[in-house]
């Protein structure tokens, strides 16, 4: 009976390490990103599972992430809070590896404009720090192949 | 030399001003008029709320996961609002080339499904959308009518609870409405909230 639950145990501590977990936080998590004294180039992309183009434009973050070893991708993920189970089972289909986490802030107006005052509020939208220089960029829609390349440079 | 520099600058200038987005409403500013279709096959024109004290325009669809979050406090603010000279207007921009659950159709569907109280307008060229600078679905204009003028008194989201209308604890439409109402200044007069971008053509 023992061995049959340490089996059991065993089988379920393996699936958990192949999901992808979702981190929920707050907007302080999400600053200190914005905020990391690194070498690496932070990228930092809003998206929702409910939102086709920021879906669409997921995997050039992915490869991004996987490809260079200067940057960090962050993907932040504006569904809700209640949704973390349906956010990770997504993430698993898609086998994302890249850093997710679930932005439970509701109350907008608090915290937008320190992501950037230019932002309108709509998603996809990615923002990218270089924090040797400090130089930023701020794009609010959907990135097309190459074009995150073009951005990278630009804070170089 | 100096003159081709000068009128090179004067062409750049020019590219930037039309590649740039169109000029967009900020608050105090006069809404030109404009006339969109209607649900029920009608057209509605701004100029034809003559009698209003104002309108609440809200730039919305069918499809977006916060435009159906919204969707029953859309149709109160109507309810409390219409009769105290602040009716609803809403208006979908969303290309059905890109969302087809936004197609004039649907959005005939979902008023009938819904009882909409208020017409809900298609943008199809998203000339208004764009004059307006709308950005988002659920996105709010309130606009005050002064003289023969709408002026935009309040831009922004609804309340600052996307989630859960009860859990709101600022409900910057109904405010700014109230204010109005009142003849007092507006408490918040712009706010920023996330949302479905608008499914724009040719992007």
């Amino acid at each position: 009976m023992r061995k049959i639950a340490l089996i059991v145990f065993v089988f379920f501590c393996a699936c958990q390490v192949r999901a992808q977990q979702v981190e929920v936080v707050k907007f302080d998590r999400l600053q200190n990103v914005i905020d990391s004294k690194t070498d690496k180039i932070q990228v930092i992309n809003f998206w929702a599972t409910w939102c086709a183009p920021c879906v669409k434009e997921l995997p050039l973050f992915e490869k991004l992430n996987a490809d260079k070893k200067d940057v960090k991708v962050t993907l932040i993920n504006l569904d809700f809070a209640d949704k973390e189970k349906k956010v990770e089972s997504f993430l698993s289909k898609k086998k994302m590896t890249t850093e997710v986490l679930l932005l439970d802030e509701i109350d907008y107006n608090t915290w937008i404009d320190k992501v950037d005052q230019s932002w309108g509020g709509a998603i996809p939208a990615t923002l990218i720090i270089n924090p040797k220089n400090g130089k930023r960029k701020f794009i609010e829609r959907e990135l097309q192949e190459g074009e995150l390349q073009k951005l990278l440079a630009e804070v170089e | 030399m100096k003159k081709t520099k000068l009128s090179a600058l004067l062409a750049l200038s020019l590219v930037l001003l039309f590649a740039g987005r169109a000029p967009k409403y900020e608050i105090g500013d006069s809404v030109t008029d404009f006339k969109l279709k209607n649900v029920d096959g009608k057209m509605v024109a701004l100029s034809d709320y003559k009698s209003a004290k104002g309108v609440i325009v809200i730039f919305d669809c069918n499809t977006c996961p916060y435009s159906k979050a919204y969707n029953e406090r859309i149709q109160t603010l109507n309810k409390n609002y219409a009769s105290k000279g602040f009716p609803v207007i809403a208006i979908n921009a969303n290309s059905p080339e890109l969302s087809p659950g936004d197609s004039f159709e649907e959005m005939k569907a979902v008023a009938k499904k819904k009882n909409y109280e208020f017409p809900y307008l298609i943008d199809e060229t998203q000339q208004v959308a764009k004059s307006f600078g709308a950005s988002n679905t659920p996105h709010v204009f309130v606009l005050q009518h002064v003289g023969s003028d709408f002026k935009v008194a309040y831009i922004g989201a609804i309340d600052n609870n996307t989630r859960d209308a009860a859990a709101a604890d600022k409900k910057y439409v109904e405010e700014a409405v109230d204010a109005l109402l009142a003849g007092k200044a507006i408490p918040t007069e712009k706010t920023k909230a996330i949302g479905c971008g608008i499914k724009w053509k040719n992007v």
